[in-house]
């Protein structure tokens, strides 16, 4: 049951700088030739043909990128492009299942942090499949490094640089164009419809209010927590967002209106709910500079 | 609850013990991915020294996926199964199971609490006692639970009120969940989804040592005890009079209750049902002798949870079913039944 990993290449623990030195040179010296060979043959190698992408903006941008044919499955936060819903699904990103995956025969999969749990990530890459976790984005910044990591990954780092550049530029310019809506601004979420939650500190929901220029309503604390209707009422919000789903979920705007203090805020008196579909608005990914500006709009745009 | 016709424990043990052999090797064979009885017995051979061609991936496959969650499921069922029985006997209640009266609950809420709450204990503790220190935490949770319910349930030992104590307790401990979910961070978030559904879909060999030892620790406790259960079947005065330290035998089997309940929610989640179906349906196999009723449903409920995780791994592959999920589908009619049966008599 003690499988040793004979297959793979021990590195010396004791080697003297020497052996060190020539082993680099000599490790540097192939990565160069792959690379240059790779860009010979115009990165045949260095382009796996079956792809699983874990995470909603991941998907998305493996698509913009031109790779969606090469993409066998996805996971079930991965809604868009419309192309996904053909796929198979490998589960909730979090409880991922390593056989199901091994099924799929990928040769890469390409993953939000999220992924999980490590039991699998590590099954998957003893069983020689490449695997990529990608680093949690909620800058623009942020948002441009990671499809460029995914470029990387897939192979395609030249077209990802474009996308890349082009979403940070759009977002910023897109962020520099906001309205900066004046008053106080509350992200309210659901998993379902007895639980609502509202969003504090280092969400992706405050990140974007702050790309809008918004002012978040809580501050107090961080990451979501169930709402309470004083809580509401003393955060004194003039506007209220909610992702599309959620926004359902509770019965439209009269469903959130009717939350317990809800109608107490500047927010409830004015009718000012906001809807904005989910992936769109919290997924930084290559559609941030649209998610900026339909935020952005709908704010400026409520009664 | 007691069928009229009885079949002999040796055979039900032997007929049982093949059953679950070939469960067990059904379950090796068959899973998301396809591989030929060929290639897996080819892994097999490789991973005890052969020499034998294969790809690695099919050693990863049997090696690290597939035969750490049959082992698991084996000993995890075992364990909950024997748990049960001595749940019963203690309260003298067929309705009785770590699962349904929150001692699963208790150890699951120990477990996220020290999860949640242990930062500062796990910084302190050498690095070898880390990976004990969840475990520890969910086996203190299940001695906690077992404890309160016993000594609840020990006033009024009717059917009724100890469903009651079990819904209480379960009040309490989602009460405790919900405290602890208001503090957690979004990772430790994710490690409560876990433990509160169920899975062994983490299965890895070194999980598999605690369970193996909770589950041979709490069977023994059952086997040695098993003529003090008989006697207690008939009542705790009357047992007390043929001789039975009534005081011992409880504090025993509640300690394997709470060890081997605390052991299994550790590893792999609160999974219920197990402990209430399989010694109910033994019992009225082969009669309410512990004996014999302890190492069968120690069998039984291995094979039922090796059964239930080859479905919660296949049905929706490539992704997967928590097995709670398949657990209770089995076990809930079966509640109903019982609780019926008990409502007409």
């Amino acid at each position: 049951m003690v499988r040793g990993d004979r297959g793979r290449p021990m590195l010396p623990t004791s080697a003297t700088p020497g052996i060190a030195a020539a082993v680099s040179l000599a490790v540097l010296g192939a990565f160069a030739c792959a690379r240059a060979s790779d860009e010979a043959r115009h990165g045949a190698g260095a382009r796996p043909a079956r792809i699983v992408t874990i995470g909603g903006p991941v998907t998305e941008a493996v698509f913009a990128l031109g790779a969606g044919g090469r993409v066998i499955a996805v996971d079930v936060t991965s809604t868009y492009p419309a192309a996904v819903a053909a796929l198979p699904k490998v589960g909730y990103q979090r409880a991922l299942s390593a056989e199901g995956l091994l099924a799929l025969d990928p040769e890469l999969v390409v993953a939000s942090a999220d992924a999980g749990p490590p039991a699998t990530i590590e099954a998957l890459r003893a069983a020689g499949v490449r695997v990529e976790l990608l680093p949690p984005a909620d800058t623009v910044v942020s948002a441009a490094e990671r499809i460029r990591a995914i470029g990387r990954a897939i192979g395609e780092p030249g077209p990802a640089d474009a996308l890349a550049g082009r979403v940070a530029a759009d977002s910023a310019a897109a962020a520099a164009a906001a309205a900066a809506p004046s008053g106080r601004v509350l992200f309210l979420y659901a998993r379902g419809a007895g639980a609502p939650m509202v969003g504090g500190r280092d969400t992706a929901a405050a990140a974007m209010l702050g790309l809008v220029g918004a002012t978040s309503a809580i501050t107090a604390w961080s990451g979501y927590r169930p709402l309470t209707a004083e809580a509401i009422v003393a955060a004194r919000p003039d506007a209220i967002v909610v992702p599309a789903r959620v926004h359902a979920l509770l019965g439209g705007t009269a469903g959130v209106l009717a939350l317990p203090g809800m109608a107490e805020t500047p927010a409830g008196q004015a009718q000012r709910v906001v809807a904005v579909d989910d992936q769109l608005l919290l997924g930084f990914g290559p559609r941030l500079p649209e998610a900026i500006a339909t935020l952005d709009g709908a704010l400026a745009g409520a009664p | 609850m007691i069928a009229a016709r009885r079949i002999a424990p040796t055979r039900l043990t032997a007929g049982l013990a093949a059953a679950v052999v070939a469960l067990a090797l059904v379950a090796c064979l068959v899973g998301a991915v396809t591989l030929t009885p060929g290639q897996v017995v080819a892994a097999l051979g490789r991973g005890l020294g052969l020499d034998l061609d294969g790809a690695r991936r099919d050693d990863v496959i049997v090696w690290t996926l597939r035969l750490p969650r049959i082992a698991l499921a084996l000993t995890a069922g075992a364990a909950l199964a024997v748990a049960g029985a001595l749940m019963q006997a203690l309260t003298r209640n067929p309705l009785a199971e770590p699962g349904l009266l929150g001692v699963s609950n208790g150890a699951a809420v120990a477990a996220v609490g020290f999860i949640v709450l242990g930062d500062p204990l796990v910084a302190r503790a050498p690095a070898a006692v880390v990976p004990f220190l969840v475990p520890v935490a969910a086996f203190l949770g299940a001695l906690a639970t077992t404890a309160l319910i016993l000594a609840l349930a020990r006033r009024s030992a009717g059917s009724a009120t100890l469903v009651l104590i079990g819904v209480g307790v379960a009040a309490v401990s989602g009460a405790a969940t919900g405290l602890l979910l208001f503090v957690a961070d979004d990772a430790q978030l994710r490690s409560v989804t876990f433990w509160s559904m169920g899975s062994l879909g983490g299965a890895r060999w070194v999980l598999v040592v605690p369970v193996a030892v909770a589950a041979a620790v709490t069977l023994a406790v059952a086997w040695r005890q098993a003529a003090a259960l008989d006697r207690l079947l008939l009542g705790e005065a009357e047992a007390r009079h043929t001789g039975v330290d009534v005081e011992r035998l409880r504090r025993q089997a509640a300690l394997a209750i709470a060890l081997a309940t605390g052991a299994v929610v550790a590893a792999c989640g609160a999974i219920g049902f197990v402990g209430l179906l399989v010694p109910h349906v033994i019992r009225g196999l082969i009669g309410p002798r512990h004996r014999a009723l302890v190492i069968v449903s120690a069998v039984a409920g291995g094979g039922l949870l090796v059964a239930a995780d080859l479905v919660s791994r296949t049905v929706v592959a490539p992704a997967e079913l928590p097995i709670g999920i398949v657990t209770a589908l089995v076990g809930a009619p079966v509640l109903i039944a019982i609780a019926r049966a008990r409502g007409a008599a």
